[in-house]
C-alpha cells in the first residue's frame, strides 16, 4: 500500500518511497557538487596566471575530476531527483517499482565512487572526454557504465510512473507542463545514456586489453552524443525548473500551453543533433552533416531556447500585471521578489543561460566560427554559463524552494541565502565572459601553463590574455565562494534548521523515512486540472500581454545579432581557408 | 473549446493528433531517440567509415 | 492556473495563441534561417572554410611522407633539438605531424600563396592551434585532414597544442614562419 503525506505548506503530495529517493539523490547531488566546487577552486587558483598553484600532473588529474563530478554526477543526480519529483508528486502517483529506483541510486553511487576512485589514483587524469588512444585505468570506464546503468534505471522508473499515474488516473487531462519538460529531460538522457553505454562499454573492453583498437574518430562522434547531449538534459530540465517556481512563487500559468509544449517538441526532435558543435573541425565528416547536426536542423531548437525565453518571464509579467504591478514596462519585474533565493536563483538562471550561455553558444556552433573557438577557454567559458549560471543556479533555486517542503527543515541564515545567488552569479559571469574574451586570444583550454615557461620554442599571448584570465580568477574565487555558501546553508538548514514537522529529524534529512505516523494510506485526491478562467481573460487580440517581455525578448535578439556578425567578421580576418 | 471546461469522452476525438503525440511519452521517446540516432551517429559513422585511405 | 497542475482545457492544442507569442516565433524563426544560411553562403562567398578532404591513414606511412618532404625541402633547423625547418614551394603538399609533445616540422611559407596543408597525428589527439591568428582544427590520429592554407600577413606563428595530450601537453609548440 503506497503511503502519502501531504504538504500543510504547498499541498504537494509526497509519496513515502519517492520522497526519499527524492532526498537520496538529491543529497548525492549536493556532496558532488561541493566536491566539484573545492576542485574548481584549485583549477581556478592555477589558471589564474599569478597564482599558478598547482603541478602539471595534480592539475591535470583535478581538472579531470572537477568536470567528471560537476559535468555528470552532480548534475545526472539532482536530474533523477527532480524526475521523481515532477513523475511522482506533481502527478500525485506512486513511484514505479522504488527497489528499482534503489537499485539505480546504489549503481549510481558505486560507479561514482568507482570513477572518482580511479581519477584520485592519479593513472586516469585523461579530462571527462577521455578521448582514446590515451588510456585510463579500466575502472574509470567501469565506474562511468555503472553510474550509466543506474542512471537509465531512474529514467525508466519515471516513465514507469508516468503509466502508473496514468492507469490509476492520478491526474487529469494532460500532464502538467512542469512534468512534460522533465519527460523531455528523461528522453534526451535515454539517448545520452544509450550513446555512453555504447561508446564506453567498448572502451573498457580496450582498456582490459580484450579489444585491440577503438577508433579515434568514431570514438569523438559517439562520445558527444553522450557529452553534448548530457548537457541538453539540463537545458529540458531546468528550463521546466523555471516553469515549476514561475508557478509556485507568482502563480504563473504557461502563456500558451501549446507554444510551450511545441518547443518541447523542437528539443525531442533536434536538441541532441548540437552534439555536432565539437566535431566541427574533424576530419571526416562532411560539411552537409555539419550544418545539418551543427543547426539542429535550421536551429529549431534554438527557436525553442528563444520561445522559452519569451514565455517564462512572460507569464511572470502576466502574473505580476493581474496583480496590478502594471506601471510602465517593468514594474512587475522591479516588484519581484529579488530577496527570495527561489526566485532570484531562477531568473538570474534564465537570464545568464540566454544573454551568455545561449548566445555563445550558438556563435561557437556556427559550422565556420567554430574555427576561432574551437578547444580555446572560450569553450569552458560558454558552459560555465549554460551548465553553471543556467542549471546549477536553477538547481540551486530549487533547493531552497524544497527545503522546507520535501525536507521539513526551515532555512538557516536567511539573510546570507538573499544574497548568495547574487554572489554566485557574479562570480560565475566574470568566470564566464573573461574565459570567453581570453578564448578569442587563442587562449588553450584544458592546458596547464599559458606562459609556455622554459619552452625553447618560446610563446607568449598578448598581455591582455593574462589580465583576462587573472580577472577569471578572481571570479572564479568568487563564485567559490557564492558555491560554499549555498552549500552551507543547504547542508545546515538539513542538519540545524528548525523542524517544521517533528518526524524530520537528522536521519531523515539524508533519505532516510518520517516516521509512519507522519503518512496516510489514503490516496490523493485526483489532480484537478487548472482552473479555466485563468485563461480566457487574455485573449485581447490587438494588444501584447507581457510588453516588458517583449522588450527584453528583443534586447537579446539585437545582443545575438550583433555579436554573431562580429565573430564572422573576426573569422573573416583570418588566413584563407578552404 | 477555451470556453468550456468539459471532461466529456467526445471531447477527446477531436484532440488534434499532434496533441496526441505530445501527451504519449512513450512515442516521444522513440522520437527523441531515433532523431539523433539516425541523423547524428549512424549518418556521421558511415561518413567516418567510408573515407578513402591515403593515396600514396 | 499554474504550470503545475494540468492544462485548464482538455484539449489546450486548439486554445488560440497570443499575439505576441505568434509575432516572436516569426521573428525568431526569420532569425534562425538567417543564421542556418550564412553558413552554406560562408561556403561559397566567404574565404575561412573547412573542405571534407580527408583520408584514414597510418602513422608509419604518414611518417614516411613527412620525411619524404623534408628531405625535399629542408632550409635549415631550429632550437638545440635540431627542428628541421621546410620551405616547400608554391602550391605544394604540405605535411605537418602531431605527436607527443611536439608539432615536426617547422614551416616555412610565403604570404599570399595557397598551400595544401596536411594534418595528422600519430599518437593522441592533438590540438592545431595556431596563434596569434586563432586558427583551431581537431588533429584526430589515423585521419589525414587536408587544409587548403593562404597566409595573409608575414609574420613568426607558433602552433600551441590545444587539446589535451598528457602530461607535457603544454609544452607542445611548433613554428610556422611567413615571408612577404
Amino acid at each position: 500500500m503506497a503511503q502519502f503525506r501531504q504538504c500543510p505548506d504547498t499541498g504537494l503530495f509526497f509519496h513515502k518511497e519517492a520522497e526519499n529517493l527524492m532526498k537520496a539523490n538529491a543529497v548525492a547531488g549536493v556532496v558532488c557538487l561541493l566536491i566539484a566546487g573545492i576542485l574548481a577552486l584549485l583549477v581556478v587558483l592555477t589558471r589564474w596566471p599569478a597564482v599558478h598553484l598547482l603541478p602539471a600532473d595534480t592539475f591535470y588529474m583535478v581538472l579531470t575530476a572537477h568536470g567528471v563530478c560537476a559535468l555528470i554526477f552532480w548534475v545526472i543526480f539532482f536530474e533523477i531527483a527532480i524526475l521523481y519529483f515532477a513523475g511522482s508528486t506533481l502527478l500525485r502517483s506512486r513511484l514505479a517499482t522504488p527497489r528499482w529506483a534503489w537499485a539505480g541510486f546504489v549503481l549510481m553511487i558505486v560507479g561514482a565512487v568507482m570513477t572518482m576512485a580511479a581519477i584520485f589514483a592519479g593513472k586516469s587524469s585523461v579530462m571527462m572526454t577521455s578521448y582514446v588512444p590515451m588510456r585510463a585505468e579500466p575502472h574509470f570506464y567501469l565506474g562511468l557504465v555503472i553510474f550509466a546503468v543506474g542512471a537509465l534505471i531512474g529514467c525508466f522508473v519515471y516513465l514507469g510512473t508516468l503509466v502508473v499515474a496514468k492507469n490509476e488516473k492520478t491526474y487529469e487531462g494532460s500532464v502538467p507542463l512542469v512534468t512534460f519538460g522533465a519527460t523531455v529531460a528523461c528522453i534526451i538522457a535515454i539517448f545520452t545514456i544509450a550513446s555512453g553505454a555504447e561508446i564506453l562499454i567498448p572502451t573498457y573492453l580496450w582498456s582490459i586489453g580484450y579489444i585491440s583498437h577503438i577508433d579515434p574518430a568514431m570514438y569523438r562522434l559517439i562520445w558527444w552524443a553522450l557529452g553534448h547531449s548530457s548537457q541538453q538534459i539540463n537545458v529540458s530540465a531546468h528550463v521546466a525548473v523555471w516553469y515549476l517556481i514561475a508557478g509556485v512563487i507568482f502563480g504563473a500559468r504557461p502563456m500558451s500551453e501549446k507554444v510551450s509544449r511545441a518547443a518541447y517538441l523542437l528539443y525531442i526532435f533536434f536538441l541532441q543533433l548540437a552534439s555536432a558543435h565539437h566535431l566541427l573541425t574533424d576530419p571526416g565528416l562532411s560539411v552537409e552533416w555539419k550544418l545539418f547536426n551543427t543547426s539542429y536542423a535550421m536551429y529549431l531548437a534554438v527557436l525553442a531556447s528563444m520561445i522559452h525565453g519569451l514565455t517564462v518571464p512572460g507569464a511572470i509579467e502576466v502574473a505580476q500585471r493581474k496583480k496590478g504591478l502594471t506601471n510602465g514596462a517593468f514594474e512587475w519585474l522591479r516588484k519581484a521578489p529579488w530577496d527570495n533565493p527561489v526566485f532570484s536563483s531562477m531568473f538570474i538562471s534564465l537570464v545568464g543561460f540566454g544573454f551568455l550561455g545561449g548566445i555563445s553558444g550558438v556563435v561557437m556552433g556556427t559550422e565556420q566560427i567554430s574555427i576561432i573557438i574551437h578547444n580555446t577557454i572560450y569553450v569552458p567559458g560558454h558552459f560555465h554559463a549554460t551548465v553553471v549560471i543556467g542549471t546549477t543556479m536553477a538547481w540551486m533555486g530549487l533547493t531552497y524552494l524544497l527545503i522546507p517542503v520535501l525536507f521539513r527543515r526551515k532555512m538557516i541564515m536567511p539573510q546570507a541565502a538573499k544574497l548568495q545567488p547574487y554572489v554566485f552569479a557574479l562570480g560565475m559571469s566574470l568566470v564566464a565572459i573573461f574565459h570567453m574574451a581570453a578564448g578569442t586570444l587563442g587562449v588553450a583550454r584544458r592546458h596547464w601553463d599559458m606562459g609556455f615557461a622554459g619552452n625553447p620554442l618560446g610563446f607568449e599571448y598578448p598581455a591582455t590574455a593574462y589580465l583576462l584570465m587573472g580577472i577569471a580568477g578572481v571570479g572564479g574565487v568568487i563564485a567559490v565562494v557564492g558555491g560554499a555558501m549555498f552549500i552551507v546553508i543547504a547542508v545546515g538548514s538539513l542538519v540545524f534548521g528548525e523542524k517544521l514537522q517533528k518526524e524530520a529529524g537528522l536521519l531523515q534529512s539524508f533519505g532516510f523515512p518520517l516516521a509512519d505516523s507522519a503518512y496516510t494510506d489514503e490516496k490523493p485526491a485526483r489532480l484537478p486540472m487548472a482552473p479555466s478562467e485563468a485563461v480566457e481573460a487574455h485573449h485581447d487580440e490587438s494588444s501584447f500581454e507581457a510588453p516588458g517581455t517583449f522588450i527584453l525578448a528583443m534586447v537579446l535578439l539585437v545582443s545575438f545579432v550583433i555579436y554573431y556578425f562580429i565573430n564572422w567578421k573576426y573569422l573573416s580576418e583570418v588566413w584563407g581557408l578552404s | 473549446m477555451a470556453d468550456e471546461n468539459n471532461t466529456d469522452e467526445r471531447e477527446e476525438e477531436k484532440i488534434s493528433p499532434w496533441q496526441q503525440m505530445i501527451d504519449n511519452p512513450f512515442l516521444l521517446l522513440f522520437i527523441g531517440v531515433a532523431m539523433p540516432t539516425v541523423f547524428y551517429t549512424l549518418w556521421g559513422v558511415m561518413e567516418i567509415a567510408s573515407l578513402p585511405v591515403a593515396p600514396y | 492556473m499554474t504550470s503545475f497542475l494540468p492544462p485548464a482545457q482538455k484539449n489546450w492544442w486548439a486554445v488560440p495563441v497570443g499575439r505576441q507569442e505568434i509575432i516572436w516565433i516569426a521573428i525568431a524563426l526569420v532569425w534562425c534561417l538567417i543564421m542556418f544560411f550564412m553558413m552554406p553562403l560562408w561556403h561559397v562567398y566567404g574565404n575561412q572554410n573547412i573542405a571534407n578532404e580527408a583520408y584514414k591513414v597510418t602513422p608509419a606511412k604518414y611518417q614516411a611522407k613527412v620525411n619524404e618532404m623534408i628531405e625535399k625541402y629542408k632550409v635549415r633547423e631550429e632550437t638545440a633539438m635540431k627542428i628541421p625547418v621546410v620551405a616547400p614551394p608554391d602550391g605544394a603538399d604540405v605535411y605537418l605531424l602531431a605527436r607527443l609533445w611536439q608539432w615536426y616540422p617547422m614551416l616555412e611559407l610565403k604570404k599570399d600563396v595557397t598551400y595544401r596543408l596536411h594534418l595528422n597525428s600519430i599518437d593522441w589527439n592533438h590540438g592545431f592551434s595556431l596563434q596569434p591568428v586563432n586558427i583551431n582544427i581537431q588533429v584526430v590520429p589515423g585521419y589525414e585532414m587536408v587544409l587548403n592554407i593562404t597566409p595573409n600577413k608575414a609574420g613568426e606563428y607558433t602552433i600551441v597544442c590545444n587539446e589535451y595530450c598528457g602530461i607535457m601537453h603544454h609544452s607542445m609548440l611548433g613554428k610556422i614562419w611567413v615571408k612577404e
